[in-house]
């Protein structure tokens, strides 16, 4: 059997940004991020678990601040000026999410909670209308559970199946093996752009190709890519992509979900409600337009505020040049973690970002989780919300270290001290 | 700062490198599944209970040295006593690990046990020492009989 695994040379993210090297100074990043200075435990902070939330910069903390402070009201409601002032700053806020993404129109960005809701919004709503009994729907075994779950329960209703393509050893997606489950019955597909216990970035492009070419549409789950790489939609040819602003340096409690507008325009509504509709009567409810017509009820105004901040802050920073810092730091923690005793990686994929996850011999990642927050490091131990990815390496956990713009080299010395001092513990 | 070695006594760090009783007695009628989805910690305990009493334990699984060493010790303090003892030990376990009791107090229905009263200081543990017990007492709540193995 040939293994066709693809050092992603199709996504080509990541390379400007290696070619251009890293001249963010995180020193001065770390500035910009109150939380950082504080101590936890008697200790330092070192927060290294990016990949579950990072931390917030003051420009976000101050823009939903002044949000409450200058500008609440409710919106598309009244005609007084806060009412309007608002309406037009949650606009922008779309607005600057669709040019973060490339997306060709406005209408194609949906305000979601998060990820999470994204995804389950695609299943509900395209996935009803157009999965049935005997249908398919084809993910990878890197899913995060909020990229298993809703399919489960989508084909559970449907009577669908839902099929799984393999990764190898390395934790890559084995894409020959992805194209064998493409099939007639296949009726969506749904695929991490990074895989958050593993890093591993996988080969969306190609992954987008095949499937269009058997006419089956894309979901790319970006919640672990979008903080790290950049992403075009259009270039891509994601029929839908899913994110959230709290790991994006955002507020929690906002996502965003951008779907092509003729497949959205085609799809049943979501949630019912105010704000979604045209106009309702008892006997008929017209539905408004996009994107309205999926978001039911008073968003999270200051959500959508604060991630309009956060992408500015990221385009401040410049995403290549955050890619490029986070990059050297995985690979001098890499090089680090690899040369000690006891300690091996898992998820070793040739294209990876911002995760670091690994187990010690003999000792349960809780253990070290404990042990390495006395010491003042953030790090998160567990099945990572991956419970599929931990069978496939056949542990019940890892440690993770993720890695953010303020992180810095000190910071993975003091993570590697820290584990010889678990070590020592469990000695 | 809590102190390390007030959570990782040597008796907790040794009962989790070689687990007493880790195995299921040669006559199983109870048992339970102990599973903490947050961290995947997972262990299933079984008894064998005659007359009210229970007369081998035993316990398989994986998790942190915490749980695992709670689960080893708990096999060791339980075995022999009644239900009733057994569910009274485990309310005034939890109580210790829970910081319920009086910090710092001595402990001397707790025996070795005692060495879990640090866990109180990290929170975050909690559900580690008790997870085994819960499984321990879901096992007695079962009241079904089943026959024993063979």
């Amino acid at each position: 059997m040939t293994t066709l695994v693809y050092p992603p040379s199709d996504d080509l993210s990541l390379r400007p940004a290696l070619l251009a090297g890293n001249d963010l100074d995180a020193r001065k990043v770390r500035r910009d991020f109150p939380i950082l200075g504080r101590r936890v435990n008697g200790k330092k902070l070192v927060y290294l678990d990016n990949a579950a939330t990072s931390q917030k910069p003051n420009s976000v903390i101050r823009a939903i601040s002044r949000y409450y402070k200058q500008e609440n009201a409710n919106i598309h409601r009244g005609v007084h000026y806060l009412s309007g002032l608002a309406t037009e700053e949650h606009e922008q806020a779309r607005q600057s999410v669709r040019e973060f993404l490339n997306a060709a129109d406005q209408r194609e960005i949906i305000f979601v909670r998060g990820t999470t809701e994204a995804i389950n919004l695609v299943a509900q709503s395209y996935g009803r209308a157009n999965v049935g009994a005997g249908d398919e729907v084809l993910i990878t075994a890197m899913e995060h559970h909020s990229n298993i779950v809703p399919w489960q329960m989508l084909c559970e209703e449907k009577g669908a199946h839902l099929k799984v393509a393999p990764i190898n050893d390395r934790g890559e997606l084995i894409l020959d093996e992805f194209q064998k489950l493409l099939g007639p019955r296949t009726k969506m597909v749904a695929v991490a752009h990074v895989s958050n216990a593993l890093g591993t970035i996988n080969p969306v492009r190609r992954v987008i190709e095949m499937a269009h070419s058997m006419n089956i549409p894309v979901l790319i789950d970006g919640a672990q890519a979008v903080p790290h790489l950049s992403v075009d939609v259009q270039a891509l040819d994601c029929d839908f992509y899913a994110f959230s602003g709290h790991k994006l340096y955002g507020p929690t409690g906002i996502g965003v979900l951008y779907g092509k507008a003729a497949l959205l325009e085609a799809m049943p509504p979501y949630q019912g409600g105010g704000d979604m509709i045209r106009s309702v009567t008892f006997a008929k409810t017209t539905y408004n337009e996009l994107p309205f017509k999926f978001e039911a009820g008073t968003p999270d105004i200051a959500g959508a505020i604060g991630l309009h901040a956060a992408i500015q802050y990221v385009k401040g920073l410049g995403l290549n040049r955050v890619a490029a810092h986070e990059h050297e730091l995985l690979d001098y923690a890499t090089k680090t973690l690899s040369a000690m005793d006891g300690v091996r990686l898992i998820g070793t994929a040739r294209e990876k970002a911002g995760v670091l996850s690994f187990v010690l011999d003999g000792i349960h990642p809780h253990d070290i989780g404990t042990i390495l927050d006395q010491q003042g490091i953030a790090i998160r131990t567990g099945h990572h919300c991956a419970q599929p990815v931990m069978e496939r390496f056949g542990i019940p956990a890892t440690a993770r270290a993720s890695f953010a713009a303020y992180n810095t080299k000190e910071e993975v010395d003091a993570l590697a001290a820290g584990i010889r001092r678990v070590q020592e513990v469990f000695g | 700062m809590a102190d390390l070695r007030e959570l990782y006594q040597e008796v907790i760090l040794e009962h989790s490198k070689a687990p007493r009783n880790y195995r299921p007695p040669a006559t199983v009628n109870h048992s339970a599944e102990g599973y903490n989805p947050l961290c995947g910690d997972h262990f299933t305990v079984f008894l064998n209970v005659v007359d009210d009493r229970i007369r081998d334990i035993g316990f398989q699984g994986t998790g942190c040295a915490i749980s695992k060493a709670s689960a080893s010790m708990m096999t060791q303090c339980i075995k022999g006593k009644t239900r009733a003892e057994a569910l009274q030990l485990f309310r005034q376990f939890r109580d210790m690990v829970t910081g319920q009791v009086e910090a710092d107090g001595e402990h001397p229905e707790m025996g070795k046990l005692e060495a879990f009263s640090g866990v109180c200081e990290f929170p975050a543990r909690v559900k580690c020492a008790t997870l085994a017990w819960r499984a321990l007492e879901s096992a007695l709540g079962d009241q079904q009989e089943t026959a024993p193995d063979q």
